[in-house]
């Protein structure tokens, strides 16, 4: 459940990112270029414009990129 | 296939090209050659392959490692399920992941590895089934609880006023500017905390339309905003 009691985390959530975002489609297609660019120390936002936007307001989106990110990244 | 999960994902383009900025329409980059060891699965992996079915063993392993992590991280919401429950899942989520890498095969354009390109299917497999296993059960919170939570932070004595006035703009230009669908989506996605499969499974649509949905609404609220002269700076990190 939402944790309910940061406004801004709450107003964060209702309004979502302010920059253009990809859609959860393409996050996914690009998900495993962002982090391999990432894991090489890579400037992976200025590579896949949109998609940290796009991480930023979809949870379940973000899930899985961290989840890939510590697999991937040898941390499992 | 069984519940694939990537087709779930499926939606038109939502992005709207902001004037300043071309960085989501860029095309994509040039298809690399690929590293010898992605190379090296691609080839073993086609039909013909010589070996073949050894090949598509070791994937399916490394698959369902993944799919066990996953399980792992999400041990704690799913602490009702047995062990073995939770490993089915697992197996599962390998299985449908499998799948899903060799029917994609061709669209791996060696812009990484090709073992964290299939391990995003397995993730995300594994990731959509255990948020519905979680919420199997569940009643879908009723829109009147939202409000409540909207209503009992704006009130809250010890938040500050500019964040209570705007809390209270954003309920506004929820009730009056969103559609009843919209409103549904975002109260649901944004203040209950519904996993987005989850909701997307109950609507009988896809995640990737519900994510449109919820973008619309996000921008058309902050329109109404930003015209009514808030200053929208607030943390962004929904996650």
């Amino acid at each position: 459940m939402t944790d309910h009691h940061d406004p801004d985390l709450l107003l964060g959530r209702l309004l979502g990112p302010s920059e253009p975002e990809v859609a959860c489609e393409t996050c996914f297609e690009e998900l495993d270029r962002y982090v391999d660019l990432e894991l090489a120390g890579r400037n992976a936002d200025a590579e896949v414009p949109g998609l940290r936007a796009h991480l930023d307001g979809c949870p379940a989106c973000h899930e899985e990129y961290e989840s890939l990110k510590q697999f991937a990244g040898g941390g499992a | 296939m069984r519940d694939v999960s990537t087709a779930s994902l499926q939606v038109e383009p939502m992005l709207e090209p902001h004037p300043d900025q071309h960085g989501p329409l860029q095309p994509p980059p040039p298809q690399p050659e690929l590293d010898p060891v992605s190379r090296a699965w691609v080839a073993s992996l086609r039909p013909a392959a010589p070996g073949h079915d050894e090949a598509v063993a070791r994937l399916r392993a490394l698959l369902l490692r993944a799919a066990r992590f996953e399980a792992g991280r999400r041990r704690d919401a799913l602490r009702f399920l047995r062990p073995s429950e939770l490993d089915d899942i697992a197996e599962e989520a390998a299985s449908d992941a499998l799948l899903a890498v060799l029917a994609h095969l061709d669209d791996f354009r060696g812009l990484s590895r090709f073992t964290t390109w299939a391990y995003k299917f397995a993730l995300l497999e594994a990731a959509v089934k255990l948020r519905r296993r979680a919420w199997q059960d569940r009643e879908m919170p009723v829109e009147a609880a939202a409000w409540d939570v909207l209503a009992a932070r704006t009130d809250d004595p010890s938040v500050a006023v500019e964040r209570s006035d705007l809390l209270r703009a954003v309920q506004a230009a929820i009730e009056e500017q969103l559609t009843p669908h919209q409103r549904r989506v975002l109260l649901a996605l944004a203040v209950q905390g519904v996993p987005i499969d989850v909701l997307a499974e109950r609507l009988s649509t896809t995640r990737g339309a519900l994510y449109k949905t919820l973008h619309d609404a996000r921008r058309k609220l902050r329109r109404e905003l930003a015209a009514a002269g808030y200053d929208l700076d607030v943390g962004e990190e929904v996650s």
